[in-house]
């Protein structure tokens, strides 16, 4: 069962008007900034963020302290800290609490960020569709600069500080940070050739730390208690601290919860949402994010070997696995973003993977061609099979361009539409063949169990 | 006819451009400036910008057809996206869907015949948590149901969009927002669940099975 702990991340978002400048520094906004600026040492917060294992927010899961470590700018280098809030991977809301709820946490994060790592500028990349989260965080910007703790003397310290916020304007790509990179500058949102890194060369050709929106609001947190401290509140080792996790779908109570590290999908589900609605049975479950491989509750976890990673967890349930980047890894799938999609037994997996994959051909930036061909072929595959003109070799003929996808193309877009469709045939297959032998009922859909209430039928 | 910005978008441009070492980056914030004006980006816009920040036409027109809130034809007075990826379906995005295209008279893609509204499947708008819900204009309107939804159209339509977004619009909440669409039994208790943007304790009424 959950560990009861202090919320840390949401700890200012049940105040009244808690965007506002006032009543965040009454519950505490900006004292670990002005502590931070003011008597530590930039060496001494990369440190502290280094020993607080972080494991980046927005998905990849990689280190943050570790990416800040990349950084060796030149003498004449400007540095950049971008702050990726493109929020768009499906089945994800966590960083739009954040900048409507406590968007001073974020400024504060920022504010530390780039004082640690010698940077005078951040830029907050916020999707176009969030226009409101924009109002707050440019209100909160506009009164932390009036308050000094942003501009040529932030706290009274000599390090110049300025922070906008950038508004996209519709491409899911943009949260790919070489592709949100070029749209800052103004271009097309397409992934760029790595190497170079972003932190060698980054925006404008300088050397850049891209970090999630949320990644930087644990900052304060991580600085206040100390690297270590904050990293114990784990379960985990190697993935410290507290996250945001997100439940959507069929469950009793959608929403977002704060937890630690290392908590199961079980308690996700079960505890922390309430429940599957109306008590039907779990299906399946899509992890942190849509591109990360489906989870299903019947399959057992299978580590004989005392050397396995999972060996702990041998012979439970997929989803009694504690929520980690490296756990998750082992079992097939990813950590993502640590928002759940909970299906109920209504829902077909066909037509839920059909779904998915009509967003990736939707949202594929089209500059490599097994990503742009690849995603159209894979729903034109699943559209036949859905509408009872598949044979069941075209079952496999959807692993076959997954396959030819994955690892051919600039960025890992490719990677992360094949992996989850190849998670979804794997483990159900069987209704994958059913379809290529039947097709999909006409009146297939996903929300028979809520159906009825919102279309407020008798 | 030519498209200029007006004076005090010009100043905003001007404000923009002290915030990046290159121009070009300022070319989203203006583009977004020209079609908050204009409505959407037409040819002459596209010559306005390019002259503005001194880029080739064919540079900006590619930017343009990039994004998919930038529109490249003109719109209805509001604009109403439907989000249709995976967690709002779970919930009823394709009962909101159907539903506003009975009431609207047209299908997604299209504008209304009196020119009132545009409606548009959208892709994940990342509040999957509140589901279903739309975009209309830049405002979000979640946890849907029909009923709601009447109310929501109605609003824009006899009250304008400022009045129905100040009553009707939402942020990413704490604690319950103003309605739960979906009753259901009562969950489990959980005492160290930290609860957070979500819907009041459900009432006591277990959905029927459907399948």
């Amino acid at each position: 069962m959950s560990n009861p702990t202090k919320p840390l991340l949401t700890a200012r978002y049940g105040i009244a008007e808690s965007w506002k400048i006032a009543n965040a520094e009454r519950a505490g906004a900006y004292q670990v900034a002005k502590r931070a600026l003011t008597s530590i040492e930039p060496a001494k917060l990369k440190d502290e963020v280094k020993n607080a294992n972080i494991r980046g927010r927005g998905g990849a899961g990689f280190p943050a302290g570790v990416k800040w470590g990349f950084l060796n700018p030149g003498p004449n280098d400007q540095v950049y800290l971008v702050i990726n809030a493109d929020e768009s991977e499906p089945g994800t809301f966590k960083d739009r609490s954040i900048m409507d709820l406590d968007p001073h946490r974020l400024i504060e994060g920022a504010i530390i960020s780039c004082y640690a790592i010698g940077s005078h500028v951040a830029y907050i990349y916020v999707r176009g569709e969030l226009a409101s989260s924009v109002t707050r965080l440019e209100d909160a910007i506009a009164d932390a600069r009036k308050a000094g703790y942003l501009g040529a003397r932030p706290f009274g310290v000599d390090h110049e500080i300025e922070i906008h916020v950038h508004t996209g304007a519709g491409a899911y790509i943009c949260g790919e940070e070489t592709a949100l990179l070029n749209s800052l500058e103004g271009r097309r949102g397409e992934p760029r050739l790595k190497p170079p890194f972003p932190a060698v060369k980054g925006v404008f050709g300088m050397p850049t730390i891209v970090n999630n929106v949320e990644t930087i609001a644990v900052v304060p947190d991580v600085i206040d208690m100390g690297g270590d401290a904050w990293s114990a509140l784990s379960r985990l080792p190697a993935d410290g601290g507290v996250r945001l996790y997100g439940v959507s779908g069929h469950v009793r109570n959608p929403g977002l919860f704060e937890a630690p590290v290392g908590i199961t999908m079980r308690e996700l589900i079960y505890d922390y949402a309430g429940g599957m609605l109306a008590g039907r049975p779990l299906k399946a479950v899509i992890p942190g994010g849509s591109s990360t491989p489906v989870l299903d509750p019947r399959r057992l976890v299978d580590a004989p070997g005392e050397d396995q990673p999972l060996h702990a967890w041998h012979g439970k349930s997929e989803i009694d696995v504690p929520m980690g980047v490296d756990t998750y890894r082992a079992l097939g799938t990813m950590l993502g973003t640590c928002c759940a999609i909970v299906m109920d037994d209504t829902v077909n997996m066909v037509e839920a993977c059909r779904n998915l994959m009509r967003f990736y051909k939707h949202e594929s930036c089209g500059q490599c061609t097994p990503c742009r061909e690849g995603t159209g072929w894979l729903v034109d595959v699943l559209n036949n099979l859905c509408a009872g003109r598949g044979k069941p070799e075209d079952v496999d003929l959807l692993v076959d361009i997954s396959n030819n996808m994955m690892g051919n193309t600039i960025c890992a877009f490719a990677d992360g539409t094949a992996m989850p469709l190849l998670g979804f045939v794997q483990k159900f297959r069987d209704e994958f063949i059913d379809a290529a032998h039947n097709g999909l009922p006409s009146d297939v859909r996903h929300d028979h169990s809520v159906r009825r209430e919102v279309e407020k039928v008798a | 006819m030519a498209f200029a910005l007006t004076p005090e978008g010009e100043r905003e441009v001007d404000e923009l451009l002290t915030r990046y070492p290159e121009r070009r980056a300022s070319l989203l914030p203006v583009l977004w400036l020209c079609q908050r004006q204009n409505g959407w980006i037409s040819s002459e816009v596209v010559d306005y910008v390019s002259q503005r920040l001194d880029l080739s036409t064919a540079t900006v027109r590619g930017v343009v057809t990039f994004y998919t809130m930038f529109f490249e034809e003109p719109v209805g007075e509001n604009v109403v996206w439907v989000c249709r990826t995976l967690s709002c379906d779970l919930r009823g995005g394709k009962a909101i869907q159907d539903h506003l295209e009975n009431k609207l008279g047209c299908t997604a893609g299209h504008t209304s015949s009196d020119g009132k509204f545009t409606l548009l499947k959208a892709e994940c708008l990342a509040a999957c948590g509140q589901a279903p819900m739309v975009q209309i204009n830049d405002r979000y309107y979640e946890n849907l149901d029909v009923e709601i939804l009447d109310r929501i159209i109605e609003a824009h339509v006899t009250r304008g969009a400022e009045a129905a977004a100040d009553e009707f619009s939402t942020h990413a909440t704490f604690g319950a927002p103003s309605k739960a669409p979906i009753s259901t039994a009562p969950p489990p208790p959980s005492p160290e669940a930290v609860r957070l943007a979500s819907q009041p304790p459900p009432a006591p009424e277990p959905v029927g099975d459907e399948s």
